[in-house]
């Protein structure tokens, strides 16, 4: 691990105006994502703000009927909170299919979306790869990519962003709020907050530099049935090779994000009107443009087949 | 401390392009610069490990792990694989289970921390302690204190009522059943495959407690 200054912050206003002051700053939250890519170089701040204590960390009902999850809120506390349970079950779901019982026990809101989208050979630094060196290539593209993206990906990176939480955000039109170095808050919502790779993949998200999350919003509850179904190669503490995440109502409406399979939570809006019509119609949309690589091209049908898996258990 | 006086040098070469724009000459590379040596950085935390104070002056980079190793000796603690994929470096921080592996020792200011060492003694083990010795719940025993502090953790969850991703219900209280107690150890490896003796082990405790 590369040295770095350290300093602990007490409220979001500071955390923000510390890393407008100092070049090369980072938050630090849980620590679960950054501590991990520091040990290898692949992050190397030269500070780190801990907003740890900023307080930052309860769960409040919104005037609109809604919840607001402040950032530093851990993914252990959201999925056991009484209203997420009852009213945004999909999102309890979500979070305890993610990772182990110690890591979600430190891993936040903010950090869960903040969690670089990457691939195992972003990880290997002897392997070339344009998120980790802009330019540089990509080896997982004609490498090992049974994991990777097929859809939203580009010729640059094919990196999926591996969070499960982020799926039923997204599903529950959940907005990220937050606050600037200058001290100007605006919120975004989930579906403009991941950027597709493109040319540039080192850029994951609409966030300015030295923006701090301070919440993320949820909209008043919409009923129906709660289903996430996460597909892995282990049945406990993997990453998803696919997920679905749906809240299906008795009329057979519904809404339906997929993880595993793109560089951001997958939803296509105009797709869910095709849902009545069976999980084949709706795939075929949401996955309409996908590029697989030989290796993931399974996931094609894999997404098919779990969204009427999905389905089918929403009926019972 | 230990290593406050330590410095750590690094030789970094580096690599500068400047990029001649007007020329065209695109580009022009100095390298084998010397970087300056980067002395550490030193920073203090307080924090309390099995109902002991500390007071510590660290490099920023020490881990909860390695202070708990190699600054306080408390060798009980055990380092995998670092980066939070084994769960040989669990420890209890006020009450909850993590991988100390994964977190600074500054992020631990005023934290109450529990290591095996502070949950019984030999001549006073713990009740998760003494029911892994009777159910054979380790063979090299190198993952085990990490399995049983996760285990104290995991029985204290299921009896605050923390769903699981295999409850059925989010909102029924759920029961100490064997899937429960697998799913919820699932971030605790053992190489040696004590796994169903770590499960009828706990169960004995979850017994007791009921
Ligand atoms: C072995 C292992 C298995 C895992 N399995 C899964 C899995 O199955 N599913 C899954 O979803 N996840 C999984 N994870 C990832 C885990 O969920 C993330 O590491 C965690 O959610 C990150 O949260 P954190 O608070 O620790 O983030 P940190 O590591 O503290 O931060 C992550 C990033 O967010 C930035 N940041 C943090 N807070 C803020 C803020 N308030 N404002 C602005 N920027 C901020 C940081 O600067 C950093 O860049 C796994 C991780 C590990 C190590
Ligand atoms: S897929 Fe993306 S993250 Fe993986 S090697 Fe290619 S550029 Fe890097
Ligand atoms: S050493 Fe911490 S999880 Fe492996
Ligand atoms: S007892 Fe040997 S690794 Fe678990």
């Amino acid at each position: 691990m590369q040295t770095f200054t350290y300093e602990r912050v007490r409220t979001p206003a500071e955390a923000a105006a510390a890393a407008a002051r100092t070049p090369g700053a980072k938050f630090l939250a849980g620590g679960t994502n950054l501590l991990d890519l520091m040990k290898l170089e692949i992050e190397t701040p030269a500070h780190i703000i801990d907003v740890g204590k900023v307080g930052l960390d309860k769960i409040e009902p919104t005037p609109a009927g809604g919840l607001r999850i402040g950032a530093l809120v851990t993914n252990t506390d959201l999925a056991d909170h009484r209203t997420v349970r009852r009213d945004y079950g999909l999102l309890s779901r979500a979070l305890l299919a993610g990772a182990s019982g110690q890591l979600r026990n430190k891993a936040t809101t903010a950090g869960n979306l903040l969690q670089r989208t990457r691939c195992p050979y972003f990880y290997d630094t002897n392997q070339r790869c344009n998120k980790r060196e802009p330019g540089s290539g990509c080896a997982a593209i004609a490498g090992y990519s049974r994991q990777l993206g097929i859809i939203g990906t580009s010729d640059a990176c094919i990196a999926t962003h591996p969070s499960d939480m982020a799926v039923a955000m997204r599903a529950l039109d959940a907005e990220v709020e937050t606050v600037k170095a200058n001290g100007t808050t605006r919120t975004i919502p989930l579906a403009q907050f991941y950027r597709l790779p493109g040319q540039t993949p080192h850029l994951e998200t609409t966030l300015e530099k030295n923006e701090l999350i301070t919440a993320v919003l949820l909209p008043p509850p919409v009923g129906g049935v709660h289903i996430y179904q996460k597909v892995r190669d282990r049945s406990s503490y993997a990453f998803a090779l696919v997920s679905v995440g749906a809240i299906l109502q008795q009329d057979g409406s519904g809404r339906i994000a997929v993880g595993g399979v793109a560089p951001r939570p997958w939803r296509v809006e105009t797709a869910e009107k095709l849902l009545p019509a069976g999980a084949k119609a709706f795939t075929a949309q949401l996955l309409q443009g996908a590029r697989p690589t030989k290796e993931n091209a399974y996931k094609l049908a894999l997404v098919e087949n779990t969204v009427a898996a999905v389905l089918n258990e929403g009926k019972h | 401390m230990d290593e406050s006086n330590d410095y750590l040098f690094s030789r970094r070469e580096m690599l500068v392009s400047t990029t001649l724009a007007v020329t065209g000459l695109a580009l022009l590379n100095v390298t084998g610069a010397e970087a300056a040596p980067v002395p550490v950085s030193l920073a203090k935390v307080s924090f309390a490990v099995n109902g002991k104070p500390h007071q510590l002056e660290l490099d920023t980079r020490t881990t909860l792990l390695d202070t708990l190793r190699e600054h306080l000796h408390l060798t009980g603690t055990k380092k995998g694989c670092d980066h939070g994929q084994c769960g040989a470096c669990t420890v209890l921080v006020n009450g909850r289970r993590i991988n100390s592996c994964l977190s600074l020792a500054l992020q631990h200011e005023d934290d109450a921390i529990t290591t095996i060492e502070g949950l019984g003694t030999p001549d006073k083990l713990h009740p998760m302690q003494a029911a892994f010795i009777k159910h054979d719940g380790y063979q090299c025993g190198y993952c085990t204190p990490g399995q049983i502090c996760s285990a104290v953790a995991v029985l204290a969850e299921i009896r605050a009522g923390m769903p699981s991703h295999v409850s059925a219900s989010l909102l029924e209280p759920p029961r100490a059943t064997n899937m429960e107690l697998r799913e919820r150890m699932s971030g605790n490896i053992c190489r040696c495959g004590a796994y169903s003796n770590i499960a009828e082990a706990m169960s004995e405790v979850a017994g007791k407690d009921a």
